[in-house]
């Protein structure tokens, strides 16, 4: 378990570059707007960053219990069949693909 | 809602504070009904990964940006390195750097009302005010965002409670977050455009699984981000060519 003085730290951490994500380009708001490099990215970042994050949760699971390969694919065919098949209800798919998982984590 | 436009129409009444703030309310149920489910597999997942429980809501008022709180849970029980830490949600909440852009935030008067609105700028305030054609007031855009932060924080400590009354840990449930990201990815790719994104983030990742697999997060945000500057450069490159 971590120690206090850890997630704290953590707090602090997320608390001052969230909040500063979100305020400097209020103040600084033209060179920014201007800059073609912060306009690309922020076109491209969205896709490669969700997939990064998709992957490496993921990658954690199979990490954390080699045995989970299958469920883990399972769930996500599941996840994303529902995504695709009920209109993209964020909700949906993933309560489908988490119930799924859990099923067959638990019962096989 | 009135259009002021044609001359035949007398301009909308002028709406009294309570008007505003239940207009403001009102428009935070869509996105709301989505924000407490979630808060209460966040408050759930939080005391089944061995945390403390008021680390949901201290997540919750020190980040208050749902995905990168569920994404720190996993990450603060491994006790991940703050660098990481740092890195992650520099890159996860990027984003809201080009929310400014529209955000209504010039509404807002009194300046603790404008510093909160900041604060509380999160995915869901941005995307109802950019998709709303209402007359916004700063009344209504913070008492929107107020009740944003209800909803999540209330979810949180509504999973909380469900965690205590549940007799075991359920084996799995982390994979909500694993779920999330998926679809969120899916949606993030809903034009051809985004594929070369897509495909860079996917090659960064896994490169930096297998060299590094100790660091894969850490090693694979920054390949990406360096990949999309090097794309950059060889894009405005191609552009001086072709004019």
């Amino acid at each position: 378990m971590p120690e206090t003085w850890y997630i704290v730290s953590v707090l602090a951490v997320v608390f001052t570059i969230t909040l500063a994500l979100r305020a400097l380009p209020f103040a600084a708001l033209r060179p920014l707007r201007k800059s073609a490099l912060v306009r690309n990215l922020s076109l491209w970042m969205p896709a490669g960053i969700l997939v990064i994050l998709a992957a490496s949760t993921l990658r954690s699971e199979v990490v954390a219990d080699a045995g989970h390969l299958m469920p883990v694919c399972v769930a996500v065919a599941v996840t994303v069949a529902a995504h695709f098949l009920g209109g993209r209800r964020t909700l949906l798919s993933v309560g489908l693909g988490t119930l799924s998982y859990v099923a067959l984590v638990n019962l096989v | 809602m009135n259009n002021p436009s044609p001359p035949i129409v007398a301009p909308p009444p002028i709406p009294t504070p309570s008007q505003e703030i239940r207009s403001g309310i009102k428009d935070s149920f869509a996105a709301g009904l989505g924000m407490f489910p979630l808060g209460i597999a966040f408050g759930l997942l939080v005391v089944q990964s061995g945390l403390p429980w008021w680390v949901a809501p201290a997540l919750s008022v020190a980040g208050f940006a749902g995905s990168l709180e569920l994404l720190l849970i996993g990450m603060m029980a491994a006790m991940t390195p703050l660098a990481t830490i740092a890195l992650t949600t520099l890159l996860v909440n990027f984003r809201h750097v080009f929310y400014s852009f529209t955000f209504p935030l010039h509404l807002v008067n009194s300046p603790w009302a404008k510093a909160y609105s900041v604060y509380a700028m999160i995915d869901e305030a941005y995307a109802v005010t950019a998709a709303s054609t209402g007359r916004w007031t700063g009344r209504r855009l913070v008492s929107m965002q107020v009740a944003f932060q209800v909803y999540w924080v209330g979810g949180g400590l509504a999973g909380i409670g469900i965690a205590a009354l549940l007799p075991a840990r359920i084996e799995g449930l982390e994979f909500a977050l694993c779920a999330l990201f998926v679809t969120l990815t899916l949606d993030a790719v809903k034009s051809r455009r985004q594929v070369p994104s897509l495909m860079l983030g996917a090659a960064a990742f896994i490169a930096a699984a297998v060299l590094v697999p100790d660091v894969a997060l850490f090693a694979g945000l920054m390949a990406f981000i360096a990949l999309l500057i090097a794309r950059h450069f060889l894009a405005a490159r191609k552009g001086i060519q072709n004019a």
